[in-house]
């Protein structure tokens, strides 16, 4: 079962990315953990494809959508960090709480 | 020429809008636009009556086709059960016949009152009502369906209302006007509910449906005719004709109406308004000849009003009042002789129309020259107004059916018709109406004394009256000589005559022949001519004022002078000590203990019920339940919002552990 190993990896890279999700100030630490997790879900793709064999390559083709839609999500995200630095001179997470009651 | 005959009725319709409307800025006044409309439908009448009578002439002369008739309707609304409501016209002889009357009469009036009213304050609506009124007489007698006619009939009523009332800064002359207004309006109550139940019985509105039913003997559904049905219909016509024909026991408004303009007078008295019943009996013989209750009816109140109406104007000192009784004499005439036969009732009316006008023009000319109402203050007027006299004589020579005037041949020809009818009705209008005759004589022999004889007993220097009134009066008095001869009672003639051109159908016509009887004839004249001596001997011998010989009868003239009682029995009996002493206080005792305070009672009780629902039930309960809501989400709101901390951590770690939880519960629902 050569397939387990993938798996397990994806889970822990996913795991990493969660972890920095939740406990970092830093919102470009954040978007990197959330790239993680995108990556982890890529990698899951691939492998459950490989054990399903199916002819048509649909894990393949997904995970290059998700790479796709992850590139155009990191220039939103970049872009709108940006512009809360410009504004506010900080970069912490903490202080982004405008959507607050 | 038929087609356009609805003109005839429109134009003084129109021409009462138009003089409402410019007539201030015209330079007559408006009068012009009348008098014109006037003329135009009388032009018109004239060209129409040619067709039509020559149509029913050549109908009589080759004894085939049948009596002229055009009818032309547009539907107006529905009214459920099959029918609608129309307006609609019917030209026939009688139609056109009322047309010549009116618009020629309304003429004459239109111009004679240039000179009478001129420079009254109100001179301009004075001639948009007249022309109203001339055109609600028309619209009366051209309906060919029974609710148009009552809408004619009503106008009428309206504009009658508002002509006699005319100088109602008077009291009595307001008081006067109500007064023919609400008398009238008893007799239409029996109108209307003659309406309903011919339509009630018929199922139509359409004068000659009902006509055509009655010929066959049917009614709706093709039942058989119901003759007693019909004669209460026609019964509570007759009451309609009672209030507005002046007839016995309702004939107290009229001499009332004496209170309107003189011109006014003639225009009501002789073509129109109290034609106005008359015509309706005649445009429903036919339906009348199917129920001999109906017309012993007809026959007993104009015998009894004519009479009776005669003996009134005997004491009368204001000359406009025996005038008004006069006519309300020859109305009963009319309606006793629609009792027997249609041509005689017609005639009399059309004959009556014309002289009865030339006779209310004529005093109209003399009030303007005497400054009085009062035969006290007239006297030798004669010497000074000439025209004014020859043809006041005219007019007077001619309702005492002297031959050969038009009241002779119509006259005579009612009391030939009733002889001829028999029976306890027909020797009752026979004989009344020939002692009616003589009294007509008596009457008007009394008032040509103390008008044109003798010296002036007036104040001032009377002086004939301008050449607008004297006019009409010279072109009435042509035909109030001469009209009698279109219906002279020549077999030979006859199929050209009066009683041709106004039939309703040819086989009438050929049943009922117009006759002259030499007997009767003499002794009506006869009578007259006693009449005559005895009024001309009595005003003669015996001197004027307190002593006037009809004053001098002890008890029977104290009855004349009151009227019969009958103004007492109506406004003493009736409208004072039972409606105002009795009816009233006990009305208003039920009104205010009984009524009121149940009012009152229910008013207070069904406040107190609010006051309570609103206290308890609405705001405490009903707003207590939506301020609860209110408050318990503001409550909940302020709660749950707290937990939006814009933390974006906070919200991806809960989202988290939802994944976790529903992760969880499909996995154990996976093993499970």
């Amino acid at each position: 079962m050569a397939a387990v190993y993938p798996l397990i990896f994806a889970a822990l890279l996913f795991s990493v990315g969660v972890y920095g999700l939740l406990s970092r100030r830093h919102a470009v630490l954040v978007l990197m953990s959330i790239e993680l997790m995108l990556a982890a879900v890529t990698v899951n793709l691939v492998t459950f494809w490989a054990i399903a064999g199916d002819a048509l390559l649909t894990g393949q083709v997904f995970a290059l959508f998700v790479m796709a839609i992850g590139a155009a999500e990191i220039g939103v995200g970049l872009a709108i960090i940006m512009l809360i630095y410009r504004n506010r001179a900080s970069v912490n997470i903490d202080d982004a709480d405008l959507m607050k009651y | 020429m038929s087609s356009v005959a609805w003109l005839i009725p429109a134009l003084p319709a129109a021409s009462a809008v138009v003089i409402v409307a410019l007539g201030r800025k015209m330079p007559v006044g408006g009068a012009e636009i009348g008098i014109l409309s006037l003329a135009t439908a009388f032009v018109l009448s004239l060209v129409l009556a040619v067709e039509v009578f020559g149509a029913n002439v050549a109908a009589t002369t080759s004894g085939v086709g049948e009596a002229f008739l055009h009818t032309a309707r547009v539907e107006l609304a529905p009214i459920g059960a099959g029918d609608s409501l129309f307006a609609g016209i019917r030209i026939d002889g009688l139609t056109v016949m009322m047309f010549l009357l009116v618009t020629f009469v309304s003429l004459m009036v239109h111009v004679y009152s240039l000179g009478y009213l001129h420079g009254d304050e109100r001179f301009t609506w004075y001639y948009a009502v007249l022309s109203f009124f001339s055109a609600a007489m028309l619209l009366l007698v051209v309906s060919d369906n029974l609710m148009l006619l009552l809408v004619g009939w009503e106008l009428v009523g309206v504009s009658s209302f508002l002509l006699i009332g005319f100088w109602w800064e008077l009291k009595a002359n307001s008081d006067a006007a109500i007064k023919a207004f609400l008398t009238t309006k008893l007799g239409d109550v029996g109108l209307v509910v003659g309406v309903v139940a011919l339509w009630g019985q018929f199922g139509t509105f359409d004068i000659a449906a009902i006509t055509a039913m009655v010929g066959d003997g049917v009614q709706a559904g093709g039942a058989p005719l119901d003759t007693g049905l019909l004669s209460f219909a026609l019964i509570a016509f007759v009451l309609g004709v009672v209030g507005k024909s002046a007839q016995f026991p309702l004939h107290t408004w009229l001499p009332d109406a004496m209170a309107g303009p003189t011109p006014v007078s003639a225009l009501i008295h002789a073509a129109t308004m109290v034609t106005a019943g008359v015509f309706l009996v005649a445009r429903l013989y036919p339906l009348y000849s199917a129920a001999p209750a109906a017309q012993a009816t007809l026959a007993v109140i104009g015998a009894i009003t004519l009479l009776m109406a005669g003996l009134l104007a005997l004491v009368q000192e204001d000359i406009k009042k025996v005038l008004a009784y006069s006519t309300v004499s020859q109305l009963g005439y009319m309606v006793a002789a629609l009792a027997f036969s249609y041509t005689a009732g017609i005639f009399h009316l059309f004959t009556h129309g014309f002289f009865k006008a030339l006779l209310f023009l004529g005093a109209g000319s003399i009030i303007h020259a005497a400054h009085s109402n009062n035969l006290r203050d007239m006297g030798g007027l004669a010497k000074v107004m000439p025209t004014t006299f020859a043809t006041f004589l005219v007019g007077t020579l001619a309702l005492m059916a002297v031959p050969p005037l038009a009241g002779f041949w119509s006259k005579d020809e009612i009391l030939v018709e009733a002889a001829a009818a028999g029976g306890y009705t027909g020797s009752l209008v026979l004989v009344v109406g020939a002692l009616g005759g003589a009294l007509t004589v008596l009457y008007m022999t009394r008032v040509l004394y103390l008008t044109f004889a003798g010296s002036f007993r007036g104040e001032g220097h009377p002086h004939e009256s301008p050449r607008s009134m004297t006019g009409p009066l010279v072109a009435l008095a042509v035909p109030a000589a001469l009209i009698g001869l279109v219906n002279l009672p020549v077999e030979a003639f006859q199929p050209y005559a009066f009683s041709a051109w106004t039939m309703f159908s040819l086989e009438y016509w050929q049943t009922h022949p117009i006759a002259f009887e030499p007997a009767i004839a003499a002794v009506a004249v006869g009578l007259a001519l006693a009449g005559f001596l005895a009024g001309w001997a009595l005003y003669r011998a015996l001197p004027l004022g307190d002593d006037d010989p009809a004053r001098r009868l002890g008890p029977v003239s104290t009855v004349l002078a009151e009227k019969y009682y009958l103004d007492r029995l109506w406004t003493d009996l009736v409208t004072r000590t039972i409606v105002r002493d009795t009816a009233a206080p006990a009305a208003v005792t039920l009104n205010d203990e009984v009524i009121d305070r149940a009012v009152a009672g229910a008013g207070r009780a069904t406040v107190a019920t609010g006051r309570r629902v609103y206290d308890d039930v609405d705001q405490r309960g009903i707003d207590g339940v939506l301020h609860g809501l209110a408050t318990s989400t503001w409550w909940s709101g302020a709660r749950l919002r707290l937990s939006q901390s814009g933390n974006v951590q906070l919200y991806a770690g809960a989202m988290l552990t939802g994944v976790v939880v529903l992760a969880i519960v499909f996995a154990v629902g996976e093993v499970s």
